[in-house]
């Protein structure tokens, strides 16, 4: 039971799915959170009216499986436009606009914990519109957006093993083409899930910790 | 661009995505039930004295919280295929979103059961009701309806994971249908933008139907 065919080549093999998944991820939570806090910024300022286009398009994302935006994107970009573009490409796009759908959110509940009054008190002792967002608003917003931001991050590592369907060999389907050759399926998706588990478990508990500690009461 | 889309070529087989949505919603109901289930199940074990049955409940919510839910599912099928179980695609399917689902639910019924307060069990012993009967009757109503957000989230979210049965080669749920009549006709973009259209109208309704459904509950 304990013998096994897997090889060093096999190992770098996985090793790297493992370090594209950590490429996709680091790529797509990058520009999905840059997205997200315009968009987050945007919902807020606007009001609810102005917004609801902007609200409809980031509820779309995130009541469509991530499967399907990927292969729309996909068969949009490539047969409908005509571009050729690599699928890694596609799919960084995909979850880049998926995860600043999820922050846009996140964004939005931290600068709306932000109590009125202490803005208006900002406002009234002379800052502008733009020192208040940095000095009073970010500070105190990322105290409460933080670790669900941490959490929208781990999930979007999850999530990213959905690209192999525009042909991005990420760890899962390195896995699950080297459980094709070997024919070692338990061995293998052991190694696999300990991978995202080792990675996700350190993170989410620190994400829980600073939940705790800077909650404030 | 000069790609002329054929709208009407996807239209025609919608009846057949239809049916695929039905068996689509037929597993996440089923998902949620049976997770609920055993979430509610994980909770006891948490609560219990045994320091197994705490280990296993722990587990569990880490493994389904820290782990890609197509892992799951993959695992549900080849993993166990591994050990000689062969579960059909419906059924690993089910079994992945069930596993996937109870992590997250025991996760927010230890969450809910913080804001019910000892008081109440111990008034409810003192009343004369077992030890299960106070849980049974009255910590665990409280529970559910404290998580309701979470659990119209969860319920949306199992609508949503149903389209990974496609890595297990599932093809009678809608995203299974809509490839099936892809790899015929190749009408990606068409069948797809359908597909989608379908999925999001089903969240909608179970987000609404949640909301109305908790302003009857909860109007107390």
């Amino acid at each position: 039971m304990f013998d096994t065919a897997l090889t060093v080549n096999d190992l770098i093999f996985l090793a790297k799915g493992a370090g594209m998944t950590i490429m996709v991820t680091a790529i797509s939570v990058f520009f999905g959170t840059i997205l997200g806090i315009v968009f987050g910024v945007v919902r807020h300022q606007v009001g609810p009216w102005w917004a609801a286009p902007l609200t409809f398009v980031l509820d779309v994302f995130r009541s469509i499986p991530l499967l399907i935006q990927l292969v729309l994107a996909n068969a949009f970009v490539t047969t409908v436009l005509g571009f050729r573009v690599a699928g890694l490409t596609v799919a960084c796009g995909v979850l880049s606009l998926y995860t600043a759908a999820y922050c846009a959110e996140i964004v939005r509940g931290g600068i709306e914990a932000v109590p009125l009054t202490l803005r208006r008190a900002s406002r009234s002792l002379g800052m502008t519109w733009r020192q208040d967002m940095t000095n009073v608003v970010m500070p105190l917003a990322t105290r409460v957006a933080l670790p669900s931001w941490i959490g929208l991050a781990l999930g979007v590592m999850k999530d990213s093993a959905l690209v192999f369907i525009v042909q991005v060999v990420e760890l899962l389907k390195s896995t699950q083409i080297l459980i094709t050759r070997l024919q070692e399926p338990l061995f293998l998706l052991t190694i696999c899930g300990l991978f995202y588990f080792l990675i996700s478990f350190p993170v989410a508990r620190f994400g829980g910790y600073l939940e705790k500690r800077w909650s404030n009461d | 661009m000069n790609y002329s889309f054929r709208w009407n070529q996807a239209l025609n087989s919608l009846p057949q995505m239809l049916d695929g949505a039905l068996v689509t919603m037929q597993i996440a109901v089923l998902s949620m039930v049976i997770g609920i289930a055993v979430a509610i199940l994980l909770t006891v074990f948490r609560l219990s004295g045994s320091r197994v049955l705490r280990g296993v409940a722990a587990t569990w919510v880490e493994i389904a919280r820290n782990t890609p839910a197509l892992f799951q599912i993959y695992m549900a099928h080849f993993g166990l295929g591994g050990l000689g179980i062969h579960l059909s695609p419906y059924m690993s399917l089910l079994l992945g979103i069930v596993f996937n689902n109870a992590g997250y639910l025991a996760e927010n019924f230890r969450g809910a059961l913080k804001a019910i307060p000892d008081t109440q069990t111990r008034a409810a012993r003192s009343l004369g009701l077992s030890s299960g009967q106070a849980f049974g009757y009255v910590v665990v109503p409280q529970m559910l309806r404290i998580s309701f957000l979470p659990m119209t989230n969860q319920m949306v979210w199992a609508v949503l994971m149903t389209s990974l049965g496609v890595v297990v080669a599932m093809n009678t749920d809608l995203y299974g249908v809509t490839s099936e009549l892809n790899a015929r006709t190749f009408r990606t973009f068409e069948l797809f933008a359908i597909a989608a259209v379908i999925f999001y109208v089903i969240t909608k309704v179970i987000t609404l139907s949640a909301r109305l459904l908790a302003a009857r509950l909860f109007r107390y």
